[in-house]
């Protein structure tokens, strides 16, 4: 799963807690009945998992794009500079 | 959000979060409503005995019709409904004395509006011998149980009662 694909799936994972909440609670004060409110909710939580937990191909429509191996050689790494003079404690 | 592990333990934990939040919603989704009070009639059709233990006790059985309506105590968020009936008098030594003498469970609202024709389910004996003449009320209690949320209870007073003056 790429970085815009773990957005995704918090995001979705979010929304579709929240929305199959309301429609649990709606549903259920409809109906009258605490049950279908928790059936309802309990559904909600199993298709959310289902949608967000596997790694699912359209998480990973935005591979990282590294760069290739030859250019390390074109651009090799800084090599820190070595001071000429050790900080010393006592002056 | 990077493996399989931190994904479901988001979708858990953020599942459960909102469903504490539902049954918090859902338990004073009730309150809101304002439905009319519940009613209550009890009957006393008959005094079937009423005598003095050899304890000095008098104790009485009474013959009652309870009909009660407590439908409007019922919402989506109800469980059950505990209901029992006290008989409530004052005696020189203490003001109130309760005795139970009926009980019952309403699971639904089908069977929230009934009569029913009984004896005292509990016996009705005082501490004394303070029955004979006496004026008492008869309470109908009743404690609401809901699925979730607080449970409350209310009852109804019905005055006007006497004993009877002599033993019988």
């Amino acid at each position: 799963m790429d970085w815009q694909g773990q957005k995704l799936a918090e995001q979705l994972m979010q929304t579709l807690l929240l929305a199959f909440a309301v429609v649990a609670f709606v549903a259920g004060y409809w109906l009258g009945s605490f049950q279908m409110m928790l059936l309802i909710y309990a559904g909600g939580v199993a298709l959310t998992t289902l949608i967000t937990v596997p790694n699912w191909p359209f998480f990973n429509r935005h591979p990282l794009k590294w760069l290739d191996p030859s250019e390390v050689d074109r651009h090799p790494k800084p090599q820190p500079v070595k001071s000429k003079k050790k900080p010393t404690k006592q002056k | 959000m990077h493996s399989y592990g931190y994904r479901a333990n988001g979708v858990l934990s953020l599942s459960l979060t909102i469903l504490a939040l539902l049954c918090t919603v859902a338990s004073l989704s009730g309150v809101i409503l304002n439905l009319p009070p519940p009613s209550a009639h009890v009957e006393v059709v008959n005094i079937n005995w009423f005598q003095k233990h050899r304890s000095g006790n008098d104790e009485v059985s009474l013959t009652l019709n309870i009909s009660p309506n407590l439908e409007s105590l019922f919402t989506w968020n109800t469980k059950q409904i505990f209901v029992f009936l006290a008989a409530e008098y004052e005696t020189p030594k203490n003001s109130l004395n309760q005795v139970s003498i009926w009980d019952g469970i309403i699971p639904s609202i089908d069977q929230a509006k009934f009569r029913i024709n009984t004896i005292n389910k509990y016996r009705l004996a005082d501490q004394g011998n303070n029955l004979r003449g006496r004026e008492f009320n008869l309470t109908l209690h009743w404690h609401v149980m809901p699925r979730t949320g607080k449970m409350f209870a209310d009852k109804i007073v019905m005055t006007g009662y006497r004993m009877p003056h002599e033993y019988i």
